[in-house]
């Protein structure tokens, strides 16, 4: 009886021992890569953000002024990132984490950069799960047709015009995939209005900025 | 197992005769889901191999300290830390790679292959042995990784080894290939079924091999006997 209760004792202290053991290690590695890797993922969201934004022209860190709203039927989720790019004091642009909430195969995420003036300074999917080979020319990797929305503003196409060509709007479908980009243009439509609705108080430096901007992509 | 047990035998039996892929068909998860093109399977392949190279040296120099009643708990937590270990050097290191790798990674934890090797060779083998087990198994699940991946990539999207650069580095943009943007792939081949197609196709493809060469030995031997008894 002893000696079973020592065995068991022994087997438990040596799976401790292994469980310390691994945890240990892999703490030391994740406070010694930890940093970096906040790096690279602030690095990838701002290579992002600047394919859509005029560069050139912002002065701030769009990351660190940054606001969380709440519209979701419009922005299709609950809480929205919006990162706001200014010239020195002056607004130049607005970037949202719009969610396309009705894809062919769940949730479609953008970036959907609204400039100061209701035009689009451009839209990319970050992540989806439509079909590979076709839903899948929403990436920007895959197909140009994302690039379709650089320009675009709630008066040019006019807003019955915002659809996909089979509903008798200005923008393609793909061949074997027609659900994916009209629940995207619809989405990009809808935060096009919000924006509009919203105006200049989203570039408001509001006291919920203050709280939430510094948490940036980390 | 009969015979000596030499690294030549180890590695062919890792990398070709034993091949955890095609002949065990162990660790299919990671296998299907990912090599949707060469370069992922590439990528997964090489993960694939560090976590098992680690693993078995492990599990092989704790192997006289693990009681058999724990053993599998403990290779479970040692399989665990290294995997943990690589998705995060990965994310600190390729990030490019790992946005593209993503969940797959921490699949590995679950890949039975590497606790098979854990269970059936490094527990009870020398460190040496283990380790030489481990390059050879991962070895052999990369080549298989990547061939899959390159012929679905290739039938499916006409092109091979396409961002590359990810993995290796800009050096490797010369290994892309791509037939054009006209070419329409058999969408199939990326999609899900392709996976299971192209591995049976892999699998029917080595046993060919093998069935060629067990018949070219024989055809050997009965010549060798024939020339015997002619020079009697």
């Amino acid at each position: 009886m002893i000696a079973k209760t020592q065995s068991i004792l022994l087997s438990g202290a040596v799976l401790g021992a292994f469980a310390i053991g691994g945890v240990t290690l892999v703490a030391v590695t994740h406070g010694a890569v930890d940093s970096r890797i906040a790096d690279n993922q602030r690095q990838a969201m701002l290579d992002q953000l600047n394919t859509i934004l005029p560069a050139e022209r912002i002065t701030n860190d769009p990351l660190q002024d940054s606001l969380q709203v709440s519209a979701s039927d419009l922005l299709g989720a609950d809480s929205t990132p919006v990162y706001r790019a200014r010239q020195d004091a002056a607004p130049v642009a607005l970037v949202l984490e719009s969610v396309v909430p009705d894809g062919y195969a769940g949730p479609i995420k953008l970036l959907v950069a609204v400039l100061h003036d209701g035009t689009l300074g451009g839209v990319r999917v970050v992540s989806h799960h439509e079909t590979p080979g076709l839903g899948d020319k929403i990436e920007v990797a895959k197909s140009d047709w994302v690039l379709d929305f650089t320009g675009k503003s709630l008066t040019n196409p006019p807003l019955e015009k915002w659809a996909v060509k089979r509903d008798g709007g200005e923008f393609d479908q793909f061949t074997g995939a027609t659900i994916t980009p009209r629940s995207i243009v619809n989405a990009v439509r809808d935060t096009l209005l919000y924006v509009q609705q919203q105006g200049e108080a989203l570039y408001q430096p509001s006291p919920t900025a203050a709280t939430t901007s510094g948490t940036g992509a980390g | 197992m009969s015979g000596t047990l030499t690294y030549a035998r180890i590695v062919r039996e890792g990398v070709w005769s034993n091949n955890q892929s095609l002949v065990a068909l162990l660790g299919l998860c990671p296998l299907l889901a990912t090599t949707t093109s060469a370069t992922n399977g590439l990528g997964m392949g090489l993960a694939t191999l560090v976590v098992i190279v680690c693993s078995n040296g492990t599990v092989s120099l704790i192997r006289q300290l693990v009681r058999p009643e724990i053993r599998i708990p403990v290779f479970v937590l040692v399989i665990a830390s290294f995997v943990t270990l690589v998705e995060l050097t990965m994310q600190a290191f390729f990030f490019d790679l790992y946005q593209v790798l993503g969940l797959f990674i921490s699949l590995i934890v679950v890949n039975c292959m590497i606790i098979g090797r854990a269970e059936a060779f490094a527990s009870k083998q020398r460190l040496d042995r283990a380790l030489v087990d481990g390059l050879a198994v991962g070895l052999g699940a990369t080549l298989v990784l990547t061939a899959l991946g390159a012929l679905r990539e290739f039938v499916g999207q006409g092109t091979l080894f396409y961002q590359a650069d990810l993995l290796l580095g800009d050096w490797a943009r010369v290994l892309s290939l791509s037939l054009g943007t006209e070419f329409q792939g058999a969408l199939i081949a990326i999609l899900p079924p392709g996976a299971f197609i192209g591995l049976g196709l892999l699998i029917a493809l080595k046993n060919l091999f093998d069935q060629r060469a067990k018949k070219g030995r024989a055809a050997a031997q009965a010549a060798a006997r024939t020339a015997d008894l002619t020079a009697a």
